[in-house]
């Protein structure tokens, strides 16, 4: 059953490059401020979790989302500060501990750590890892910082990195512990993994119908149970796009997120998306496309279906004029929040 | 062999594709073992829970009992699995070239020939034939209609052995997909990541038309300028 009343909804970019009005496109500096900008309008709508992700592509403008979240810790007062997602894998643990220790600092205690591999991977190339090595590195690494997330001195020898004895790193955070996300594509391994590790899900759902992921979320539990391991509610992310009138989200949805899909299948080796395709994901699968009621409604289905503890609506896809990406997020904190948790407690008491 | 004689399906990956072909198999009324790259216990919980019915097991267990394996491990890992295992049967080969999860192709690959041959160089014993490579995982899931259904989607089907080719394209219908055949392995590179039938959910006249007009598309261009 949905707890209604702690039900999170996030919000999340990928840190697309911004449109000008005139179809120009802003460049990546301009980007990263609108981005802090569109932060503190999440936090003083209410909205529970402002995500940003990390890149190293030139249509993406954010490959330090620590510093990003950095600038917002100081801007805002109650909003969660995360990054979707950190790639682990590419990373160094101790790294990725300091540098959320100190924005947990800057925010009093509001950084949310969420590792996952994300959809791309120009970061292993970039940082000299082999692919290859994927798992392996994640494992490895995932063990690592599980140590580090306990603020004591570590001792711990891998392949990928130099053995550590008896070290300690700071800083120490307020509360004693960073939360943590693994963020997963589905792949039932990779649930086991974070059931076993003990850290909340966050499931991206980024085409299909959002129900065809129920069997891995009773998997995550039906592990917890068998592994006698905690059990959280589980996260998804999506996209979306909303604004006022229906035909509008739509055509400014399709022209954007089909041009960022197609750009990455173009590097990904899949086919441009359809407009049948695209229809199909506004109408029953994973894009959250419309208005703020019909947006709302869809949400709520999914909370409902998948028994979800927290929403992200990953926002900006593509290249999007400030105006529309700040509408949008006005209607999501505003209308669409307060909606979904309306149709929630309606069905609840139609129960 | 013949459609009527394929009872049991035996799946090598339990991974996004092979749980999706595993569920497919049990609807259309197949005994199917499934196994992982590790020990049972290892994927027990996961296969009992995503699909019901369906066996978990090791390859040699899953091999043995199948009267048609299907490959559904990353490419790379192919050479994991002994030739010897596969002596004799009748093999679909799911996989792809994958840098996301292969690597560098050249590490993976030979650069002369397509993957579906150089999988069945390897399993030289083996009887080959590509399909189920092409549509996403959940399309294969979500897509899955019965036959006369006007909103079937196709599969395309190939490999040198003509009898194997037409077993396969009626198990795979059986599966719940329409076909567009082909008898030549090679042609597999028409729906390799890069083609523009990668990714795509297609009905059978349209998956036909970019097939039979492949040489006219962008990426067929590409593969026809690498191999003069």
């Amino acid at each position: 059953m949905v707890d209604i009343d702690h039900l999170e909804f996030g919000l999340e970019t990928f840190g697309d490059i911004v449109a000008n009005e005139d179809g120009s496109l802003q460049t990546a500096a301009q980007s990263i401020r609108q981005i802090v900008k569109e932060g503190q309008l999440a936090d003083e709508l209410g909205v529970s979790v402002f995500g940003v992700g990390e890149h190293h592509r030139p249509d993406y403008s954010v490959s330090s989302p620590e510093t990003v979240l950095g600038a917002l810790a100081s801007v805002t007062d109650q909003i969660k500060l995360a990054i979707a997602v950190t790639v682990l894998s590419s990373d160094d643990p101790v790294r990725v501990y300091e540098r959320f220790a100190t924005l947990d600092a800057l925010s009093s205690g509001r950084a949310q750590v969420m590792l996952g591999r994300g959809s791309f991977t120009e970061s292993f190339p970039l940082f000299g890892y082999d692919l290859t090595d994927y798992d392996d590195l994640f494992n490895e690494k995932l063990a690592l910082y599980d140590l580090l997330r306990r603020e004591k001195p570590v001792t711990w020898s891998g392949k990928f990195r130099a053995s550590l004895k008896d070290q300690d790193v700071y800083p120490k955070t307020d509360h004693g512990r960073l939360e943590t996300y693994i963020g997963i594509g589905g792949s039932p391994e990779s649930i086991i993994r974070s059931v076993k590790v003990g850290y909340k899900v966050i499931i991206a759902i980024i085409g299909g119908q959002a129900m065809r992921f129920k069997p891995y979320i009773d998997l995550y539990h039906a592990a917890a149970q068998q592994l006698h391991r905690p059990e959280y509610p589980i996260a998804v992310h999506s996209h979306g796009f909303i604004a006022d009138d229906e035909d509008e989200a739509v055509e400014v949805a399709f022209k954007n997120i089909k041009a960022n899909f197609d750009r990455i299948g173009l590097t990904r080796g899949w086919a441009p998306m359809s407009r049948e395709q695209f229809d199909g994901e506004t109408k029953v699968g994973s894009f959250y496309v419309g208005t703020p009621e019909h947006v709302a409604q869809r949400i709520a289905r999914t909370i409902a279906q998948l028994d979800l503890g927290r929403f992200d609506l990953v926002y900006g896809a593509g290249n999007q004029t400030a105006a529309q990406r700040e509408h949008m997020i006005e209607l999501y904190g505003t209308q669409v929040i307060p909606r979904v948790k309306e149709i929630l407690a309606e069905t609840a008491v139609a129960k | 062999m013949d459609i009527q004689e394929i009872r049991n399906v035996g799946i090598l990956g339990a991974g996004k594709v092979g749980i999706v072909l595993a569920g497919l198999a049990l609807d259309a009324g197949y005994t199917v073992r499934i196994s992982g790259s590790g020990s049972v216990e290892k994927i027990a919980l996961t296969i009992k829970t995503l699909v019901p019915g369906a066996i978990a097991s090791e390859n040699a267990d899953v091999v043995a009992n199948s009267d048609i394996v299907i490959l559904a491990i990353p490419l790379s890992r192919y050479k994991n699995i002994a030739p010897a295992l596969l002596q004799g049967k009748l093999v679909i080969d799911a996989m792809n070239y994958w840098w996301e999860t292969d690597g560098i192709r050249e590490e993976v690959l030979d650069p002369s020939s397509t993957s579906s041959e150089q999988v069945q160089a390897y399993f030289h014993g083996a009887t080959l034939v590509k399909t189920f490579n092409h549509m996403g995982y959940h399309n294969l899931q979500e897509e899955a209609r019965s036959a006369g259904d006007p909103k079937r989607k196709a599969l395309f089907v190939t490999g040198n052995d003509h009898d194997a080719v037409d077993t396969v394209a009626s198990f795979v219908d059986s599966m719940g997909f329409d076909t567009v055949v082909h008898y030549r392995l090679a042609d597999g590179i028409m729906t390799e990541p890069g083609s523009p039938l990668f990714g795509a959910s297609l009905r059978r006249p349209e998956l036909k038309d970019i097939i039979d007009h492949f040489d006219q598309t962008e990426f067929g261009q590409k593969i026809a300028a690498q191999t003069r």
